[in-house]
Parts: C-alpha cells; sequence; structure tokens
C-alpha cells in the first residue's frame, strides 16, 4: 500500500467551491491530493485503498466554534476525551473551546494545557479563544497578541456579556490593531439580572423572572456603534431574536465588519419547551418565542446568520436537577449539530450547501482556520453523512459525559457516518 | 361523616394538589362543598375527627411561615393526623444537601402527605415528582398557592352564594404574587370576572392573556367591583426597586376608604395577611367588620386545607400505586 485512501462514490458538497457533485476524495496521510467529480470515473487504481461513501454525502470537516469543555475543575462533567468523542460521534472534526471553564483562557499557560491535553486525546481537533478580558472580569485586557500566538483564534469573554462600554471600545480598539475578532455574548445583563427564562406568557405562568428579548439587541446595537467607531471585526454569539437579527442585516447591508452564529435550539425550540420546569431547556440567552424562532431561521436562510454553532455546554446532574432557578444553563449540542441543523433542509427548504457551509468555511474564514474547504493540500478532514438517515435521539446513549439535552428521544433525521480528521476514521459506521 | 364521604366519591383521584391552573370547575365546587363540612367541626367543642388517624403528615417549610404552617398543622391534627414540622433553614440548605436530597429522605419514612413550601417556582413540583406520597404545594416561589385561592373562594362563596359573574379585583403586587395567579385561575374557572390593579411594575410579562382586565388606577379597577383582594407587598420590593416609596403607594395604590367609595356598596375586602397596614390597606379599614373579612379567611384557611388533606389521602388509599398527578 501507499498511504492513498480513496473515498469513492460521494456526494461531495464543498461549500468553499459552492460544489454539489457526485466524485471522490484521494488523500495520502493525513492531506488531501486530488477530489472532485471526474477523479477515478474509470475505477481507482489498485494500489489504493478504497473506502465506498455508498453515495452519502461527503463534506469538509464540521467546525464546533462554540464549545464550553469544562476541564481543568469540570471533568466530571466533561474532559477532553468525552467531548472528543461526541464531536467524532456528531461529525464534528474541529471544536473551539469557549474561555469560560473554571480556569478562563486568559494567559498561555492554559492555552498550553489545552495544546497539551488535545495532543493526548489525539481524535478530533481542539482549538481555544482567549478571553478579552482578565479573569473576565470586563476591566482590564488580555493580552492579545500573545496568546494569538499561543493559539488564541479570536477573544471573547465566554457566557458573560462585555458590558462596559468604555472596556468595550478599548477591546475593539486594540483588537482592530491586529485585525483580530472579538466575540460577545450579546446580552444587557443589567437588564437580565435574575431573569430566569424569555420574557413572556410562560415565564408568567410559571412564575419565573423574565429576561426581555431586546436585552439582546440592545447590546447588539450598541456594540454596532462602537465597531463602526473602531473599525474592529465584531461576531454576535447565539442571535436568537428577530430585533437582534435585523440590527446584524442592517449592519451588514452598511458594509460593518459583523457576524453572527446561532445555535440549533434557537430555531428547533422556544420558550413553550421550557413547561413544567424542565431545566434541560435553560440556556443563556433563553428560548424565545415562536415569532423570534421563526426569525432566527429567516435568518439562516439569508445568509444573516453566518455560522451554527452548537453552544455545547455540558452539565452534570446535580447541576440540572435542581429548581429552575438553582439549575445551571446549557445543553450538549455536539451530538445533536448536524441533524437539527439537517431539519433546516428537510423542513425549512434550506438548501443543503447552505447549512454545510455554516458548519464549515464560514466559521473557518471567521477564524482564520485553513480547515473546512475540499482542497489538495489542506488536511484530510472531512464528514461522510446520510442527510436522510431517520434515528432517535437518546441521552443515554450520547458520548457526552453528561446528558444536558432536551431533545432526548427526540426523532431527527441526518446522520455522521464516518468522521475523518487527518487521514484517521474517528467515528465509522462504514468500516 | 356519610355526607363528606359521598362529596369525596364525586371528586376524581389526585394524588397532588399543586395549582389551580387547569383545575376542574367540579373538582373546585366539590373541594369547597367538602370544606364546608369541615368549618362546622371546627366550630365544635370536640374539634377532632379520627380520618387520617394513623397517618403522617410533614410540613416541610423551606420558606418561613407561620400562618400557613399553623393551618395546616391544625387540619392534620384536627383530622387525626401525626404532624411533624420541618423548617429547611437556608443554612441547612447551604450544607450542601440538595432538594431532592432532602425529598428522597423524607419520603424513606413514609410519610402519607408532605405539605411543602419553597421560595423557588416549581420547586415544589420538583419534589413531588421525587417522592411516593401525596404533596399539597403550600405555595413555591411566585408560581401558585393553591389552598389560598380554594380558601378565598370558600369565604366569597359563603357570602355570595356564588362566584359566577362577580367582579373580583386584586390588587397590588401581581408581578410576585403566587397568590394572584392561583387566585385567576380558580377565579376565572369559576365563572368570575377578574380585574387586576398595579402599577406597571408590579404586572407581569402577558398578563392580559390569563383572561383579566388590566387597571393602573384603583378608582377604575375598583368601580363597581364586588370583591376587592389586596395583596402584601413584599418589604424588599417596597423601597425604590418597584415603587418609590411605600408613601407613594399608599397614596396610589393603598386601598382606603375614599377609594373604596366607588366599589358596590357590599364589596368586600380581603388579604392573604400578614397585612403591610397604611402601605396596602388603611389600618381602620381592615378592621372594620362589615368589609374586612380578612380574620374569616384565615378560619376558612384550616377548613380548605382539612379538605385538601381529606381528598389526597382518600385518593391514596384509593390508588396505593399512585394516580393522577
Amino acid at each position: 500500500m501507499t498511504g492513498l485512501t480513496a473515498y469513492t462514490n460521494a456526494r461531495l458538497i464543498d461549500p468553499a467551491s459552492k460544489t454539489d457533485v457526485g466524485g471522490a476524495v484521494l488523500i495520502e496521510g493525513n492531506k488531501i491530493i486530488d477530489w472532485g467529480p471526474a477523479l477515478f470515473s474509470d475505477g481507482a487504481p489498485e494500489n489504493v485503498r478504497i473506502v465506498d461513501c455508498r453515495g452519502y454525502c461527503l463534506a469538509p470537516g464540521l467546525i464546533d466554534m462554540r464549545v464550553h469543555l469544562p476541564e481543568p475543575g469540570g471533568e466530571h462533567k466533561e474532559s477532553f476525551e468525552t467531548a472528543s468523542a461526541a464531536a467524532a460521534a456528531g461529525g464534528v472534526t474541529s471544536i473551539v473551546c469557549l474561555p469560560d471553564a473554571e480556569t478562563p483562557i486568559d494567559n498561555i499557560s492554559v492555552l498550553e494545557f489545552i495544546a497539551r491535553r488535545a495532543r493526548e486525546t489525539n481524535i478530533v481537533k481542539i482549538y481555544a479563544y482567549g478571553t478579552i478580558t482578565r479573569e473576565r472580569d470586563g476591566g482590564e485586557l488580555s493580552e492579545f497578541g500573545i496568546l494569538n500566538e499561543a493559539g488564541a483564534l479570536a477573544f471573547t469573554d465566554g457566557d458573560r456579556a462585555l458590558a462596559d462600554a468604555l472596556v468595550m471600545r478599548r477591546a475593539l480598539s486594540y483588537a482592530a490593531t491586529f485585525g483580530f475578532l472579538i466575540i460577545q455574548h450579546p446580552e444587557e445583563p443589567r437588564l437580565a439580572r435574575n431573569g430566569q427564562m424569555s420574557e413572556g406568557e410562560m415565564a408568567t405562568r410559571l412564575g419565573l423572572a423574565g429576561i426581555p428579548a431586546v436585552a439582546e439587541v440592545m447590546m447588539i446595537e450598541r456594540d454596532l456603534r462602537l465597531v463602526e467607531l473602531t473599525g474592529a471585526r465584531y461576531h454576535a454569539a447565539h442571535v436568537s431574536t428577530a430585533a437582534a437579527i435585523d440590527a446584524v442585516r442592517s449592519a451588514k447591508a452598511r458594509g460593518l465588519p459583523v457576524t453572527c452564529d446561532t445555535a440549533p435550539h434557537y430555531f428547533t425550540l422556544n420558550d413553550t419547551a421550557v413547561m413544567d420546569y424542565r431545566t434541560f431547556t435553560k440556556v443563556s440567552p433563553p428560548l424565545r418565542d415562536e415569532t423570534d424562532r421563526l426569525a432566527v431561521i429567516e435568518g439562516v436562510r439569508d445568509g444573516t446568520i453566518d455560522v451554527i454553532a452548537s453552544d455545547h455546554r455540558p452539565q452534570d446532574q446535580d447541576s440540572k436537577r435542581l429548581p429552575f432557578l438553582q439549575a445551571e444553563t446549557g445543553i450538549v449540542g455536539l451530538e445533536t449539530l448536524l441533524p437539527l441543523t439537517l431539519a433546516l433542509n428537510h423542513e425549512r427548504d434550506i438548501p443543503l450547501i447552505d447549512l454545510i457551509g455554516c458548519l464549515t468555511v464560514a466559521p473557518a474564514g471567521l477564524l482564520d482556520m485553513k480547515e473546512g474547504k475540499l482542497e489538495a493540500g489542506l488536511p484530510a478532514d472531512f464528514t461522510i453523512f446520510d442527510p436522510d438517515r431517520d434515528w432517535t435521539v437518546e441521552a443515554s446513549a450520547l458520548q457526552s459525559k453528561s446528558k444536558n439535552t432536551p431533545f432526548d428521544d427526540y426523532a431527527v433525521k441526518g446522520m455522521a457516518m464516518c468522521t475523518v480528521v487527518g487521514g484517521r476514521h474517528v467515528h465509522s459506521l462504514l468500516d | 361523616m356519610a355526607e363528606t364521604e359521598k362529596v369525596a366519591d364525586l371528586l376524581p383521584p389526585r394524588r397532588h394538589i399543586l395549582g389551580m391552573e387547569g383545575a376542574p370547575r367540579e373538582e373546585i365546587e366539590a373541594l369547597l362543598d367538602l370544606s364546608e363540612s369541615y368549618i362546622e367541626q371546627n366550630r365544635q367543642d370536640d374539634k377532632k375527627s379520627s380520618i387520617l388517624r394513623g397517618r403522617t403528615l410533614i410540613n416541610v417549610f423551606f420558606e418561613n411561615s407561620t400562618r400557613t404552617r399553623t393551618s395546616f398543622e391544625l387540619a392534620g391534627k384536627r383530622l387525626g393526623a401525626d404532624v411533624i414540622n420541618m423548617s429547611v433553614s437556608s443554612s441547612a440548605i447551604k450544607k450542601g444537601e440538595t432538594l431532592i436530597d432532602t425529598a428522597m429522605t423524607l419520603n424513606a419514612m413514609h410519610p402519607d402527605v408532605l405539605t411543602v413550601r419553597h421560595a423557588d417556582s416549581g420547586a415544589v413540583q420538583l419534589l413531588s415528582e421525587k417522592v411516593t406520597c401525596s404533596v399539597l404545594n403550600a405555595g413555591d416561589g411566585s408560581h401558585e398557592h393553591p389552598t389560598q385561592a380554594l380558601l378565598d373562594a370558600l369565604t366569597i362563596r359563603r357570602r355570595r352564594d356564588t362566584l359566577e359573574r362577580l367582579t373580583v379585583a386584586i390588587c397590588g403586587d401581581i408581578a410576585h404574587s403566587r397568590v394572584a395567579r392561583s387566585n385567576i385561575y380558580l377565579l376565572n374557572t369559576m365563572g368570575a370576572k377578574v380585574r387586576l390593579v398595579a402599577p406597571k411594575t408590579l404586572l407581569p410579562a402577558a398578563i392580559e392573556k390569563f383572561g383579566v382586565d388590566v387597571h393602573h388606577r384603583m378608582e377604575d379597577g375598583i368601580r363597581d367591583a364586588d370583591i376587592i383582594m389586596m395583596l402584601r407587598l413584599q418589604t424588599e420590593r417596597m423601597q425604590g426597586s418597584f415603587v418609590p416609596s411605600t408613601r407613594e403607594y399608599f397614596r396610589f395604590f393603598g386601598l382606603d376608604r375614599e377609594k373604596l367609595a366607588v366599589a358596590k356598596p357590599d364589596a368586600l375586602i380581603m388579604h392573604p395577611g400578614p397585612m403591610n397596614r397604611g402601605i396596602e390597606i388603611d389600618s381602620e379599614l381592615a378592621d372594620d367588620i362589615d368589609r374586612s373579612v380578612i380574620h374569616e379567611q384565615v378560619e376558612m384557611g384550616v377548613a380548605v386545607r382539612m379538605a385538601c388533606l381529606d381528598l389526597v389521602t382518600r385518593n391514596l388509599s384509593r390508588n396505593a400505586n399512585g394516580g393522577d398527578a
């Protein structure tokens, strides 16, 4: 054997080159050598290992740009190993860790720890962000340049909004010096204070303090003024309201360097899912009303929403089996990211290639990652999936150490059949 | 007690009483009928019966309360149950025992009924899902306080014979009130017209979808009302955060004789207690025996809680393996 492997009989989906065509991919070791419709159309040579993709889709490996990995400090909720296994099972080849674990990523040693653990685990690729402010306390800026040299792809305070306008201005201004991306958790924290779920009829029925939808757009609108002032690249995380999406849409039309993402639960569920105080539906930002949910779908459709990320946030039973007020926020999402996203194709007719773009080339472009494309010379990271496979999510069967999903016993369509990272099959139902 | 048994037989099986949302009219009426019989019992020299003999009732109060706990305690004792009071102070919770741990621990002692009060909305339901006995909600956060709504309904029904078509104005801190929510559900189910009167800071979102008319001026809200229910303004909400001051609150939303003049001449004044005299209600008015039924409410409370205990324990024996939650 030559170390050559051919993935044949595939439906090639490469959003970067707008390709959706039958064909094959040839890799050598950990790199793509060639790909396309014509490749091996006359049959593969004999010295090549063949993986028959059985007509399934073959796309660049999915990149999940929002993963909360609680190690170090929260290993009982998720470890590098379990998060990697969950990613692989979900068809995700690269994850980007939010810096909001117990130990914030505000210095090089934490990035070095993550790099070492990622090497030891060696299942999927694990990247990380740095914090915007030290200790994520919203005060002094972290060392963007030094953290970037140590691997930080962009800067965010994770699930904490950077509320101080002056600090945000300086963060954007300083980031613009280097061209770094600033990612905001867009929620006006004083307006959202004490809030447990989205304000509205359901919150009133349950007697839970509400967070008004405007808490999201008012933070984004403030930040957009600062983006205009500084020229920095700005990304609004997990947008969930119609008003926020409109604000981003018009900012893009004005040519501002603004992007945003959403998570599958914001286009799959609305606040009625909180019924019976289901703490697995407690997330930040909260699940909104039906109008907002539909607006998120339209935001994905028209490209206002650039990226779909899972916002994977593992929580153990002790963090969730509590009265709603006391329960932690978060949903494990790595293993449901692909099928819940594909539902937008099956049920809402959003083109498959656009949805895959939201999971591959779009996050790669935002974060200056080389992955996310099918291209000769690039790493052999790809996801082979059956877009039509029916299956039922079972919380207990998840690879994640934590099982906090509101999608237990939920019927979905679309499954990762083989996850390839640097030429290695880290998950496969094909072999 | 033959008559009582007949009434209870009409009731559908119910293991827990967690709220008034969705409670059917027949069930509310039957519970009120059952309560009537206990009012008489409570007025006898010998107040004790034995229908709960051998049963264990634990009052589990995660939030301080003297009145409601005493009412449940008397209700249990007058029916012959063994009653234990348990105050779970916040410090004990800080030691690490979760609500579910507490529930499992208590459950292992084989109580028949737990009455539970908790500061968090939904906590009583959560606890009820983890135990094999019956649970009565004695108030959870801003969610529900079903026995308060039932005792209010009993008080009104005894004075006005029916709740049908009565205009009931609920005034004050609706946003944080479990009493208001339970009353809104019950009164709507029973065919009363419900009005709410409060400053906008004390009204929860989308409350107009709950079958109520919302008013911001007392004079509009209580005009021609049959019943005026005043809610307690929690101390921590008085100063500056939701209303500017107690003085300003009383000026615009406190009930006094002048404002009361626009209500029906025989309108009844109710309050779930404990009252803040001079803040939500004029002190003299609260003591006016012609208008205020506040003490009657307390009396009805014991009877209603006896009826609730009676109901759930009958269903315990009828459905040893649990019934409809």
